[in-house]
């Protein structure tokens, strides 16, 4: 166990041990057990899937059945060291309202989207002149979850016009290969992208 | 009523029992079963709390109907709270009538029943009962404490009142206090009783008779409240009993009617009226928040070492979501570890007596985490992250 993914790694890495973190849209748990078993994180969840609440339970893990567009507003402000946000952003239907819950919650965000303005999503979008399909972004524009798709740089200006704080910056590969990219260079090579802020 | 023909402890002999409401009681009478057995280390104990007309045969074949116990479906050997690792408690609560003191008992001062003239009690009465029937029976800290409905509102009591007894704490379909509509069903079953000619003012018992209709009828309403609009469609839509038309006249046309009065009628075999009107009542004044001040979180915030789990149903209108889910936001709030998790099901309120398998998958994750990070290990167990 604990062969942890790629671009969850990312995260953990950046998760100081024993720190207080809220992981929303936790999913199966990975992150979160990771975290809790071998960073001695207090760790608790939010997951929409009663799957993915029953894999947290069984995992010894404290998980709460939610939704980040609703039940964020139940956590006292400034409650964790870290809210966490992987790849789900993009799934949000108020994506501007839940980035400024993680850090009413949150003394740090850490989110992490897939970047709709990859050189391969353009082309897809420029050859085939259809919503792109591809490895990151695997389903069709009328069944996929994402609905608020966004690129590194609208992400970038979105957290300027929020007045917040980027403290790391890591884009990657799909296979969670980091790349040492400025962010526009980042925005035209990189599958996904990993955002620490602060307020 | 007859006591139990199962186990009985007499309690609280030397100390009385000091009730919310300001009476004592002393002794005390407690009918339970146990399952299974204490291990050395004493951390395999499971308490369980029955609902409002549940009675200690949760996995044992009850002594007047002959039925199969109320959970055996959950509990047993081999079972989701398996009676091979863990040792098992249930107590009939304070108040009702299978071999624990309530209205049905003599007065040891008159030497008749109590009737009316027994003190009200509270949720929380009847948790000190069980505490002092868990310290009975060698039982330091227990490893979990569970139920649902108003099993569920002892459990919190037990938080609230007893947390550093506590390693765990699982309530299903309950509710921190009583809404005005919770209290107005029960108010109903209370004057059905009460109008029943055969109540004779609570002295029933001293007639020979038993106000059965009323008792009945209060069983039939508050069936309801346990169903769903859904349930109740699904399984007898507008069908009619036994016949081919309707008779125009007020016999059990409908095959609801004749399910409803079977309920009513086999309930008043098995159950004391006075009981039912202590019980309900204990639970209309259930509020544990305005002890605190109106803020449910204060209450919890002794128990934040205690691993909660919370699980209400959708179809459930009697303790809907929104209560289940004030109970989880209070515990959060006092830093109290809990997972929850609304799920789907069709059979209203009484899902947590029957088969909802994500229910079972929930409960059985929790349980077992529950186990191992109180020092349990077993052999068919991943272990590892505990």
């Amino acid at each position: 166990m604990h062969n942890l993914r790629p671009d969850l790694k990312l995260i953990a890495e950046l998760i100081e041990p024993g720190s207080r973190v809220l992981d929303v849209a936790c999913g199966d748990g990975e992150l979160l057990d990771y975290l809790v078993h071998k960073q001695g994180v207090d760790g608790r969840g939010i997951e929409i899937s009663q799957a993915g609440v029953n894999d947290c339970v069984a995992k010894g893990l404290f998980v709460i059945q939610g939704d980040a567009d609703k039940d964020l507003e139940e956590y006292p402000d400034q409650s964790f060291d870290y809210v966490v946000l992987s790849k789900a952003l993009q799934a949000v239907h108020r994506p501007q309202l839940v980035l400024r819950e993680l850090l009413r919650i949150g003394k740090r965000a850490v989110v992490t989207i897939p970047n709709f303005g990859q050189w391969k999503v353009r082309m897809s979008l420029v050859g085939r002149g259809r919503m792109p399909v591809t490895k990151a972004l695997d389903k069709t524009w009328y069944n996929t979850d994402n609905i608020h798709f966004c690129t590194i740089l609208d992400l970038f200006d979105l957290i300027e016009e929020e007045g917040l704080t980027v403290r790391t910056f890591v884009p990657h590969k799909a296979d969670g290969k980091p790349l040492n990219y400025g962010r526009t260079r980042a925005n035209w090579s990189a599958d996904q992208a990993l955002f620490l802020l602060e307020k | 009523m007859t006591p139990t023909a199962g186990k009985t402890a007499t309690l609280f002999t030397d100390t009385p029992l000091a009730l919310d409401g300001g009476a004592v009681l002393s002794p005390v009478t407690v009918g339970y079963e146990t399952y299974g057995t204490l291990n050395d280390a004493g951390n395999n104990a499971v308490l369980i709390c029955h609902a409002l007309t549940g009675d200690q045969y949760v996995a044992s074949t009850h002594p007047i109907t002959g039925k199969p116990g109320w959970w055996e479906r959950l509990v047993g050997p081999g079972k989701l709270i398996d009676t091979d690792k863990y040792f098992v408690v249930c107590s009939n609560v304070l108040g009702s009538c299978l071999g624990t003191t309530g209205p049905w008992q003599d007065n040891p001062e008159t030497g008749k029943p109590w009737g009316t003239s027994f003190p009200v009690i509270t949720i929380r009465d009847m948790v000190r009962v069980q505490a002092g029937l868990v310290a009975h029976l060698g039982i330091d800290k227990l490893m979990m404490v569970i139920g649902g409905s108003m099993g569920g509102m002892q459990v919190q009591e037990w938080l609230t009142t007893y947390p550093e007894r506590l390693h765990s704490a699982v309530m299903l379909a309950t509710a921190p206090r009583h809404t005005a509509q919770n209290i107005a069903f029960h108010e109903v079953g209370r004057q059905a009783i009460m109008a029943d000619p055969d109540w004779c003012d609570g002295r029933y018992y001293d007639h020979d008779v038993k106000p059965a209709k009323g008792l009945s009828v209060a069983r039939m309403t508050a069936h309801i409240t346990y169903l769903s609009e859904d349930a109740l469609t699904a399984k007898f839509g507008r069908n009619l009993q036994n016949r081919e038309e309707v008779t125009f006249g007020f016999e059990a046309d409908f095959q609801v009617e004749s399910y409803l009065r079977h309920q009513g009628s086999s309930f008043v075999d098995r159950f004391d009226a006075n009981s039912y009107l202590y019980i309900t009542r204990a639970m209309d004044y259930l509020d544990i928040a305005a002890r605190h001040g109106g803020r449910l979180a204060d209450a919890f915030k002794p128990a934040a070492h205690v691993r909660c789990c919370v699980i209400s149903f959708t179809s459930d209108w009697l303790y809907p979501t929104v209560e289940n889910k004030s109970i989880v936001h209070a515990l959060n709030a006092a830093g109290v570890p809990v997972s929850f998790a609304e799920i789907e099901s069709p059979f209203g309120h009484d899902a947590f007596l029957l088969d909802v398998p994500e229910m079972d998958h929930m409960l059985t994750g929790f349980v077992k985490a529950a186990a191992r990070t109180n020092g349990l290990f077993f052999d068919d167990q991943e272990t590892g992250d505990a």
